[in-house]
């Protein structure tokens, strides 16, 4: 395994967590059509690149570590952060156990202080702004931390797409951000291909000076080694990288779609688990094994989340401002 | 006497030398200009953007998820709608995240008409501001108060909106700030940069004090006892002017709110009780206006004890400010049409 640096357990353990992360994602699908939770949204097909980036981060708090700034497909990333199942279970059932939302948001919108996991938001590409900050905050620590931004293609022609650019090469002053684009070729049901004149969202990068790469998404050992390459020149330098990856959505868009398994598209799972078997790394009793290790414990939790309580009506105004500080005006 | 000016000036340099503040940024903020009112100019931290709303109000909720204190300016307030996602984001992140993360950020902008701004210089956001749930939004009207809530915003675990009425950044103050020197020719050339080349020019800045002034507290600016008038901001001397030509024909209560959100829902519910009448007094247009919420408030808890139904004086619906003075002073309200609702309220017996 010389030519990818990567041992076969360190193979196993990125399979596993790309497998755990789409049962997780296709039990959360079950629970929205057995009307368990309102809406689903979120990464099947993206496993090999989130995988390796939830890997590869300096994960902590503070300016210190990298700070995520990711879009809301980003499961397969916070479960090999270290997410527990629980937290994506209960923030899709809204229970008041949420401990992302407390029963207030969509699936797959998590926020980890701990880890430097930002909000995620549903207003498609703020997330490149706010990058601008810790970004920011890391260069003046000079620390090693860098800010990671996930989003997808069509987020690209949002402005904040651009102001993530402009700011992260001011001359002399530049940020160490990872502007990453996921590029699945869908904006819901617009294809990319009619709305972006661009071959690749990544030449945008060039016109700033910033390296740009693109990478193949749906092959986790070429997305591993070339993360860890990006992160290492931006860590380096304290310059940005704008990555683009070519991957696949397997769902559709949400549940708003149908979140029905789509045809036609590389399953980077799939893909990866022949390799594994060819190269003997695993057999295919051992995928199946695991596979349904996963089903089981996943669907269990599930089981008994659905009975948790809801949140209670006296929650509804906690946290609008710090440490719950009345904003009742009822009550001013 | 400082103007607003230099008061917001010397409560940025407070707060970089003694509160932690890490970043002034906006556009034209740092040398030379330091900011197109000259409200930064000196300040050590203050430096320059891109011309790019999105990225300033970003790069503020960025480093405050990473924990840094940073004062965000926009040049106009007419220049911040374009980020207004950005803001409501900010202003729901404590709530959303189930108080996992907070947002302690500071915004200033100037608002409202009054310096011949045109269309697009001359904007009110007060409603607009108070329709950001989880933001605290403030407007002083004199500079010892700018100083004192733009400490108050910087120390704020909550993002704040400090809205800096731009006709009065040079009007002087009528009481010193802690440490301010009396002299003000002095704190001129202390702290105000020459004209011209300005490469080699520091600041001396005079031995300030921390002063705050708490949100959600208004101030009674002048007691009285036959009608109320709530206003804020520039409108605080426009009232003033305006009972200074009524020669005492009635006596009025001048309320200064100060903080439009939170507000000081008590100091206005007694002064109600007291005078029977209140006039809701302010320059942002008057379709779904912020004295509206509390015109309705008052109807709805002070019904049975008001002598004349609430009234509400603000700017025409109209889609900006125009140029000419006959427009703007048509469009904004004036010491004649705060005379003229007074008077309306006073004619009215229940």
């Amino acid at each position: 395994m010389a030519e990818i640096s990567l041992s076969d357990k360190q193979l196993v353990k990125i399979y596993d967590l790309m497998v755990r992360s789409r049962v997780l994602e296709e039990r959360m699908i079950q629970i929205y059509r057995r009307g368990d939770a309102y809406f689903w949204i979120g990464g099947p097909g993206e496993e090999a690149f989130g995988v390796a980036l939830g890997l590869l981060a300096n994960k902590g708090q503070g300016p210190k570590h990298d700070f995520m700034h990711l879009h809301y497909r980003c499961t397969p990333t916070l479960v090999a952060m270290g997410m527990a199942d629980e937290d994506a279970l209960r923030l899709i059932m809204n229970r008041a156990t949420d401990i992302n939302t407390g029963g207030r948001n969509f699936c797959n919108h998590y926020c980890y202080p701990q880890w430097n996991v930002a909000p995620v938001s549903s207003p498609i590409g703020i997330q490149y702004s706010v990058a601008i900050g810790t970004a920011l905050s890391q260069k003046r620590h000079k620390s090693k931390g860098v800010s990671i931004i996930t989003g997808g293609d069509a987020g690209s022609a949002e402005g904040d797409f651009a102001s993530g650019l402009i700011w992260s090469s001011r001359p002399g002053e530049e940020l160490p951000m990872y502007i990453t684009v996921q590029n699945n070729r869908w904006g819901i049901s617009t294809d990319y291909a009619t709305q972006h004149g661009e071959s690749h969202v990544a030449d945008r990068g060039k016109a700033f000076g910033i390296r740009t790469v693109l990478h193949n998404g749906n092959d986790p050992i070429g997305v591993y080694k070339g993360i860890k390459e990006d992160l290492e020149y931006i860590r380096k330098t304290g310059k940005p990288v704008l990555a683009e990856f070519k991957v696949s959505r397997l769902y559709g868009h949400s549940s708003a779609s149908g979140a029905n398994r789509v045809t036609g598209e590389e399953d980077c799972i799939e893909t990866f688990e022949k390799k594994l078997i060819k190269m003997k790394v695993l057999t295919a009793g051992d995928c199946k094994e695991i596979k349904e290790n996963h089903f089981e414990t996943i669907r269990e939790k599930a089981e008994a989340i659905r009975n948790e309580p809801a949140p209670s009506v006296e929650t509804l105004w906690d946290h609008t401002y710090y440490q719950s500080e009345n904003a009742d005006w009822r009550n001013f | 006497m400082a103007n607003m000016a230099q008061a917001i000036r010397m409560a940025l340099h407070y707060a970089e030398t003694h509160l932690d503040l890490k970043e002034v940024f906006g556009q034209d903020v740092g040398a030379p200009l330091g900011g197109v009112f000259t409200a930064t100019q000196g300040v050590k931290c203050a430096w320059n953007t891109p011309l790019d709303e999105r990225g300033i109000i970003g790069a503020a909720m960025g480093l405050a998820l990473a924990g840094d204190r940073a004062v965000a300016e926009i040049q106009f307030v007419d220049y911040i709608f374009n980020t207004i996602d950005l803001l409501k984001f900010a202003g729901g992140t404590s709530w959303s995240t189930n108080g996992n993360y907070n947002m302690p950020m500071v915004v200033m902008s100037p608002v409202g008409a009054g310096i011949r701004g045109s269309i697009y210089h001359s904007h009110s956001f007060d409603a607009w501001a108070t329709r950001l749930p989880g933001w605290k939004v403030v407007m002083p009207s004199n500079p010892k108060e700018a100083y004192g809530m733009l400490l108050a915003a910087i120390l704020d675990p909550n993002p704040v909106l400090f809205l800096k009425p731009k006709a009065l950044m040079r009007v002087k103050g009528e009481e010193l700030i802690p440490g301010e020197p009396e002299d003000e020719k002095a704190l001129k050339a202390m702290i105000d940069a020459p004209l011209g080349d300005r490469t080699k020019w520091k600041p001396k800045w005079p031995k300030l004090e921390e002063f705050t002034v708490p949100f959600g507290k208004a101030r009674i600016v002048q007691e009285g006892s036959d009608v109320t008038l709530v206003t804020y901001g520039r409108h605080v001397l426009v009232a003033k002017e305006a009972l200074e030509q009524m020669q005492g024909k009635y006596s009025v209560e001048l309320i200064d709110l100060r903080s439009l959100y939170p507000y000081d829902w008590q100091c206005v519910k007694n002064s109600v009780l007291k005078t029977k009448r209140v006039l809701f007094l302010n320059e942002d247009t008057e379709v779904t206006n912020f004295g509206e919420h509390l015109a309705y408030r008052v109807t709805q808890e002070l019904f049975y004890h008001i002598h004349a139904p609430p009234q509400v004086l603000a700017g025409k619906n109209l889609p900006g400010i125009g140029l000419h003075p006959v427009l703007e002073e048509n469009s904004v309200p004036q010491t004649h049409d705060i005379i003229q609702a007074i008077d309306n309220l006073m004619s009215q017996e229940p």
